[in-house]
Formats: structure tokens, C-alpha cells, sequence
């Protein structure tokens, strides 16, 4: 299912120059206000799990999840490289997993380690909860990253819906409007977090822990063998 | 020997018909694709590749025997990753992973086929387009020309029977050309099914054993190429020539068999040529210009856009 040489590529694109920055911009500003606040306020729980909850998951992490999983494969249907994958002898599904575990990979380098570090930073890890929130971020870069793969594989627009679903939907009304949570997977991820979190962390999710799960392996599987499927019937755009 | 099947074949696009109904079968040997630009040559190719599905009809591959003499079955190709096993592909666009050399790009391609050595796969097909000189440099850095020579080594790593090129003289210099022309030679000569489009006649004609000829969707002409060729030259052909006397050139130009009208074009200031022998009156004109002292300054031809040239081929 997994092919290093296309796992390889994808790396190496994702990785490039520009990309790299982007990545990197975001964890370093979560890790300069991380170091602020802690030397301003000192250890707070309240305030920790407020920065950790209210930037890094509804922001940082969606974020990180559409450059890389619509950056796992978008450019390359985009200029048409894709054809050098696709013309082999090589099943379309192998192809979308190892973009996904790749996108999957690189999101939760880039959000769960910053969010780990930035929950040791402000609080030592008091009531547990950089490793709460860095757990639902590991959990959050999978579902993201497949519903981004997919979106990359539909959509000559993917970073930008994928943006404006990461700032509307997942920061903004996935975090204030209570019937929209339940299709959040922040929300889902935050499920997770609740669980490992101390009792007096104020961790909470508006979903359920086996909800959660069951809704995040559901948008993983169907995303990944809905973007395999249109992987198997994608068509070039001709020249002419 | 594999051969590529091509059975009532349409394809559409909304309402817009890029191809109409068209049967043929390609072979070894190099067949060249001809047709003006928008003809459908690149949505039939993208069939033949597998990358967009007939709306109607079918595209299959026969693939040669293995080595075990087994017989094959004709398979469709379309939603078939297993034909790539079969199948070069030379794409037309310029997207190919521009980070990677040319060495890691040959060799990714090897890798993918699943080849026993890429390695020494790779090393092959680079020195096969001769482009082991640069093959440690990035694509980014590359001309179109060697772009596309790292193109079809990518195409011929694992060694396919059948290989299909879309336009792939575009943007070449003529040694580039000439030496991509020779190599594909090689691969018919080889046995082995190319095919490759182009719009450009002449590129055809100098490469190509076989011609398929596309227009407007339709499948137009197919054959030899010298017949294709005797009606290119045989056609009438226009120029429009300004010189230093109009009036005396004609005159001196109606009495040979080679034009069948001239015409004094008063507004143009210009002589209106039809020529019925092509080769003759290319070198009729200068001599007789040259003999009554008579300079030109302008001769062009004033029909030579593809589209009547191909017209004049599907009429005929």
C-alpha cells in the first residue's frame, strides 16, 4: 500500500523552499507567543488550554492540514506532473495512502511538536494538557489531511476552499455555533483531548469520545477511497 | 508487436465534440498523428493513454507475446493501470517535478515500473537520449529541448512495446529534433508501436511510415505518406509576389506550364501567383526573375495556413 518512491516525491514537494517557510511561519509564531505569555502571566492552566485550544487546534492545526494535504497532491494535478505517477503499473489507492501518510506526517510535525512544546512552555504540562492537545492534534492532522488530499484531488481551488473552510468553519463557527460543532473535527479531536486532560483542565468537546472516533475514522476511510476513486478516473485537461 | 486499438471512438466534451467516431489501428512501426491544431489529436492520445475515457467506444491494447510465447488478450486501457506495464507515455506539458535532476526524475520513473535495477534502468535511458551530460542537474534549470529528451527517457525506462508522444517536436531546435527524429526511427525499426502527434506536415512526412490524419474530430486521411505527400505538392499552391515589375514577371511566368493564373492585384500592389507544379515553380521563379533582371522583394505564400492545407487533403 505504501510506496516509498511516491511517498519520495511527495516529501520533497511538500518540503520545497516556499512551503517549508509557510510551515514553519506558523508553529514559530504559536512558540513566540507561547514564550510571551508565560513570561508575562507565568503558568496558567486557564490560559494555556485557552491558547492551545483557541489558536493551535482551531487554527494552527487546520491550517498546517490544508498546506500539506492539498499540497500532498494538488500542484502536481495542477501542472499536469501527475501523469509520471499515475502512467505505472502502480494502483491508484497505494498512490492517495502514501500521500495520505505523508500530508498525515508532515501536519502533525508541524502542529502537534509545536503544540507539545508550546503546552510545556506555558504551563510544564500542569493537569496534562500540552500532551491532551498535542494527542488531538495528531488525531486532527489525520482527519484533516484526508479531507484535504481529497479536497486537492477535486478542486483546482482546493487552498483556497480549504482555507476558507479552515478559518469559517473550523475557527469560527465550528467554535461558537453549537449545532455546527458536531461536524467539526476540532471538535472531534477535542473529544480526545478532554479524555487525557486533567478533571480541572477545562478541556471540553460538545462531542462525544466514541462519536468523535467513530466520525473521524469515517471522514479518514471516505475521504481517502473517494480521492482514490477520483484519482482512478482523473483526466488531463487537454491543450487544445 | 503490440497494437493499439482505437474501435468507434467518440468523445465529448458538454456539447462540443472533439472526437467523432473514429476506428483505426496502430501497429509497430511510427505512425504520425497530423492534424491542425484543435483537431482532437491530444484528446485521442490522452485516450490512448489512459487518461480520459471515451464517451463511446472503446481503446484496448494488444499486448506483444511474453517471453513464454504466451498469447495476449486485446485489454481496454482505460481504468487499467496494468497496461502501463506496455505503455510509454511523452506527455505535451512541461510539468515534471522541476525540483528533482534529471538523474532522480529518470530513476523515480524506473522505481515506479518496479523495475529489478532502476538504477542501471535509468542510467540506460539517459544515455539512450544522451542526456547524461546534465543528468545531475535540476529540471528547473532546463531547456525545453532537453526537458523533453528526460521526457522520453522516463518513457522508455522499463523498455515499452508501445510509446506515445504528443507533440513532441514543439520548441526543439533542429538538432534536437533531428536527433529525436532518429531515435524514434530506431524504436519503429525495433518493432516497437510508435505513435506521435503533430501539426507540423513536414515533420511527419520526414519520421513517419505511417499517417493518421485528424480534423475536426474526424478521422480524414490515413495511409503511406508519400501519398499524402503527392497531394500536398500536387495542390495548388498561392503566393503573393511584389518585385521590381510586376507586369513583365507575369508575363514571363504565365508562359510556363507550372502556373495556371496570375493576377495584377491593384490595391496590394502585388501579383497574385497560382502554382499547379510546386517544385517547379519554386525554381522557376528566381531564374526568371534573375534572367530579366527583375528584383523581388516580397513572395509568400498566401494559402499555407494549416487549416487549407488540410482542407484541401480532405476534399481530395
Amino acid at each position: 500500500m505504501y510506496n516509498p518512491t511516491v511517498a519520495r516525491l511527495t516529501y520533497r514537494a511538500l518540503l520545497g523552499r516556499r512551503r517549508a517557510l509557510i510551515l514553519c511561519a506558523l508553529p514559530a509564531l504559536l512558540l513566540v507567543v507561547a514564550v510571551a505569555v508565560r513570561a508575562m502571566n507565568g503558568a496558567d492552566d486557564a490560559v494555556t488550554s485557552e491558547l492551545l485550544g483557541g489558536f493551535a487546534l482551531a487554527t494552527l492545526v487546520p491550517l498546517i492540514g490544508v498546506i500539506a494535504g492539498t499540497g500532498a497532491i494538488g500542484p502536481e494535478i495542477d501542472d499536469g506532473s501527475v501523469v509520471y505517477l499515475l502512467s505505472k503499473p502502480v494502483s491508484r489507492t497505494s498512490v492517495i495512502v502514501t500521500k495520505l501518510v505523508v500530508a498525515t506526517g508532515t501536519t502533525a510535525v508541524f502542529s502537534a511538536v509545536p503544540v507539545l512544546v508550546a503546552g510545556f512552555v506555558l504551563n510544564g504540562n500542569s493537569q496534562q494538557i500540552a500532551v491532551a492537545y498535542a494527542l488531538a492534534a495528531v488525531v486532527a492532522s489525520i482527519a484533516y489531511s484526508a479531507l484535504f488530499l481529497l479536497l486537492g484531488t477535486v478542486s483546482r481551488h482546493a487552498v483556497v476552499i480549504g482555507l476558507v473552510y479552515a478559518l469559517i468553519w473550523e475557527a469560527l463557527i465550528g467554535s461558537l455555533v453549537p449545532g455546527a460543532k458536531t461536524l467539526s473535527v476540532q471538535q472531534w479531536a477535542l473529544a480526545l483531548a478532554e479524555k487525557v486532560a486533567g478533571s480541572g483542565a477545562d478541556v471540553s468537546s460538545s462531542v462525544g469520545l466514541p462519536a468523535a472516533l467513530v466520525l473521524i475514522v469515517v471522514v479518514t476511510v471516505g475521504g481517502t477511497l473517494f480521492a482514490g476513486q477520483k484519482l482512478r478516473t482523473l483526466t488531463l485537461a487537454g491543450e487544445e | 508487436m503490440s497494437t493499439l486499438s482505437i474501435d468507434r471512438v467518440s468523445r465529448w466534451f458538454g456539447n462540443v465534440v472533439a472526437v467523432n467516431d473514429i476506428t483505426m489501428d496502430i501497429g509497430p512501426g511510427v505512425t504520425g498523428l497530423l492534424g491542425p491544431n484543435g483537431a482532437g489529436k491530444s484528446t485521442l492520445i490522452h485516450m490512448m493513454g489512459g487518461f480520459l475515457a471515451p464517451s463511446n467506444g472503446t481503446v484496448s491494447l494488444e499486448p506483444s507475446p511474453g517471453p513464454e510465447g504466451r498469447p495476449t488478450v486485446a485489454a481496454p486501457i482505460w481504468r487499467n493501470e496494468d497496461s502501463y506495464r506496455h505503455i510509454g507515455l511523452v506527455p505535451e506539458r512541461e510539468g515534471m517535478y522541476d525540483f528533482l535532476t534529471g538523474h532522480e526524475f529518470v530513476l523515480a520513473n524506473a522505481e515506479l515500473h518496479g523495475l529489478p535495477d532502476p538504477r542501471a534502468a535509468a542510467a540506460e535511458a539517459l544515455s539512450t537520449v544522451e542526456m547524461e551530460y546534465a543528468q545531475d542537474r535540476r529540471i528547473s534549470t532546463y531547456s525545453k529541448g532537453m526537458r523533453q529528451r528526460v521526457k522520453m527517457a522516463s518513457a522508455l525506462v522499463h523498455h515499452p512495446s508501445v510509446l506515445l508522444l504528443d507533440e513532441p517536436f514543439n520548441g526543439m531546435d533542429p538538432r534536437q529534433r533531428m536527433h529525436l527524429m532518429e531515435l524514434l526511427r530506431k524504436m519503429g525499426d525495433e518493432g516497437r508501436t510508435v505513435l506521435f502527434s503533430s501539426h507540423i506536415l513536414e515533420e511527419v512526412e520526414q519520421l513517419a511510415s505511417h499517417i493518421e490524419v485528424i480534423v475536426a474530430g474526424r478521422h480524414a486521411a490515413s495511409g503511406d505518406f508519400r501519398k499524402i505527400r503527392r497531394l500536398m505538392t500536387d495542390r495548388p499552391h498561392r503566393y503573393l509576389v511584389r518585385s521590381s515589375d510586376d507586369r513583365r514577371l507575369a508575363a514571363a511566368l504565365i508562359a510556363d506550364s507550372s502556373t495556371a493564373g496570375i493576377e495584377v492585384d491593384k490595391a496590394e500592389e502585388a501579383l497574385r501567383i497560382q502554382a499547379v507544379d510546386f517544385t517547379r515553380f519554386t525554381t522557376l521563379l528566381p531564374r526568371i526573375a534573375r534572367e530579366h533582371g527583375i528584383r523581388l522583394y516580397t513572395v509568400s505564400p498566401s494559402d499555407e495556413s494549416l487549416e487549407s492545407v488540410f482542407s484541401y487533403l480532405v476534399a481530395a
